[in-house]
């Protein structure tokens, strides 16, 4: 009985010793952002917190971040409501609308070895297309990007979730004289909810947290939040602390997305990755 | 009937269209100018065939030949070590009867902060003059060590940070599996007085085998993907130390301007991680299959 105990305790050590690795870098970073440079510096455990690092972040003249803060919004909601739409359709079609098993396959196979590439390969085509295109530096091609870069998550967890609609719903619905659109919009989307909910918050931050196409495909005017950390981190070497602020202040959709729907991203997350 | 021919076409057609249009017709425009040389004068691409040649030299290249290497050496050996650490933590999650939803609160955080964040916050961390890691180490009167800027310690600090990013996934992953299984072996195998590391042996690691395996999977698949944390913490450097094979593409792709080259390299790699992918996928499929 005794040893069992130990036994708790000694497993409970092992997780909350994990647990603090996990969290102490996102403290440490967080306390940074309300340090002054030199306390950051000479590493001062008790230290007056300031908020400059924010001021200097959202409101100096030569920080973008509150507009590439805009732009990243902006970016990843139009390319979740694409991939919402499109994975939607494309899953009930593949589920539902008796196509050959073979075809079927073989689009699967396809959009699984999309998903393999690494983004970098493909980046160098889209920007030399969408320069000829004239969309260089806009937001349709960050968009249309990020979009065709989540399809294949966004088909797999739709399709996972459509295919555990009753039928008798749908075919209740046809016999009420629904149309295809119809059915879905009244029947089948308001039963996959929770599934839609879950991809889009999936979608959503993959999109928010996108680097390497955000960097290639846009300027200043279109830079989205990533692309800006980056930025504090290169060109001004010297403001780590800002950086830091401008890293805080990035991660809190993530955050309150978290605590929101925990549920979701662990459905979205655990099914999207066993395909 | 019509309308269900219809209906699965028009259904269908926009993932088509622009899986087409923004995967597709890319994936042949880098074939076209893979074989091509561009030239850009004043903003406007002049092309010029050249054939094989540059595919040619990327194989020569001695940057993307080191590129490969780190890849390959950070996907594999960050993996292994996120496997070992993300399945014990789950195994002792599943042991704990109390906090399961905190632990699993906080594991998820890693997984949704951008890989450019963690880069930064890393890079902070690493600082040769104030970061935490040398002041810690001062406390205990170690000299500070240059953990990103000396050969020896730069693509293990990287891996260590990839570790630290994504080992909480495969927790996540390898919990929901653990809480999947059938609990009737487990009586069974208590009942028959196995100990704790039979039980695992015999029992949990069997049944976790296809978990196990395709996590491995698709975590080898991302980490080759690795561009973003190597951006900020390395640049590649010191030297070749971190070179991976994406930052290797855009190097010769947008800092050197190289666009057929580019391309060229892009090609390879895009075939090579498809061709490995379909093989590795194919094998998978036949094991479940036999099972």
């Amino acid at each position: 009985m005794k040893r069992a105990r130990w036994r708790g305790v000694a497993m409970h050590a092992g997780l909350v010793a994990a647990a603090i690795i996990v969290v102490f870098p996102f403290m440490w970073i967080a306390l940074a952002a309300f340090k002054t440079q030199i306390s950051l510096m000479i590493g001062e455990v008790a230290f007056t917190p300031t908020l400059a690092n924010f001021r200097e972040v959202l409101s100096s003249g030569t920080s973008d971040y509150l507009a590439n803060y805009g732009n990243s919004l902006i970016v990843a909601s139009a390319s979740t409501l694409i991939v919402l739409v499109v994975a939607t359709l494309g899953a009930y079609s593949i589920e539902r609308l008796g196509w050959p098993r073979l075809a079927v396959h073989s689009f699967l196979l396809a959009a699984a070895v999309f998903n393999a590439i690494p983004a970098i390969t493909l980046v160098g085509a889209w920007y030399v297309g969408f320069r000829a295109l004239g969309l260089y530096n806009t937001y349709t091609a960050v968009i249309l990007a990020h979009a065709t870069l989540n399809l294949p998550i966004g088909l797999w967890l739709m399709a996972t979730f459509i295919r555990e609609v009753p039928r008798e719903l749908e075919e209740a619905a046809r016999i009420d004289g629904c149309g295809t659109l119809q059915m879905l919009w009244r029947v089948v989307v308001p039963v996959v909810m929770p599934g839609i909910a879950a991809t889009a918050i999936l979608v959503f931050i993959h999109s928010w947290n996108e680097f390497v196409v955000a960097l290639n495909l846009t300027a200043r005017q279109t830079a989205t939040v990533p692309v800006a950390i980056a930025k504090y981190a290169q060109e001004n070497e010297t403001k780590y602390t800002a950086m830091a602020a401008g890293a805080v202040l990035s991660v809190l959709p993530s955050l309150v997305l978290l605590f929101f729907a925990q549920r979701a991203i662990v459905r979205g997350l655990t099914a999207g990755a066993v395909k | 009937m019509r309308g269900r021919r219809f209906d699965r076409g028009w259904t269908i057609a926009p993932a088509v269209v622009l899986f087409i249009a923004v995967a597709l017709v890319p994936i042949g425009q880098l074939i076209a100018m893979s074989v091509s040389q561009i030239d850009w004068v004043q903003g406007k691409a002049q092309w010029r065939f050249v054939g094989f040649d540059q595919y040619a030299r990327v194989l020569a290249d001695a940057l993307f030949r080191t590129g490969v290497t780190n890849t390959l050496v950070f996907a594999v050996a960050g993996v292994a070590v996120q496997m070992v650490l993300g399945f014990a933590l789950a195994l002792l999650t599943t042991k704990v009867a109390r906090g399961r939803l905190v632990y699993r609160t906080v594991f998820i955080l890693p997984i949704l902060v951008p890989g450019i964040v963690i880069g930064a916050i890393w890079k902070l961390m690493y600082n040769f003059d104030f970061g935490v890691l040398n002041q810690v180490l001062g406390l205990f009167g170690v000299r500070p060590i240059d953990w990103l800027g000396s050969t020896a310690t730069a693509l293990a600090a990287v891996i260590a940070v990839d570790v630290w990013h994504w080992t909480p996934f495969v927790f996540l992953l390898m919990l929901a599996g653990l809480e999947s299984l059938p609990q009737d072996v487990y009586e069974a195998a208590r009942v028959d007085g196995a100990t704790f590391l039979q039980e695992l042996r015999y029992v949990t690691l069997p049944l976790m085998l296809p978990t196990i395996v395709v996590t491995m999977l698709f975590r080898i698949l991302v980490g080759v993907k690795v561009f973003d944390e190597i951006y900020l913490l390395t640049g590649g450097g010191p030297g070749t130390a971190t070179e991976v094979v994406s930052y290797t593409i855009f190097r010769r792709f947008f800092t050197e301007g190289q666009t057929g080259y580019g391309s060229a390299m892009s090609v390879v790699v895009l075939f090579a991680i498809a061709f490995v992918f379909i093989a590795a996928r194919g094998l998978t499929e036949r094991r479940r299959a036999s099972a």
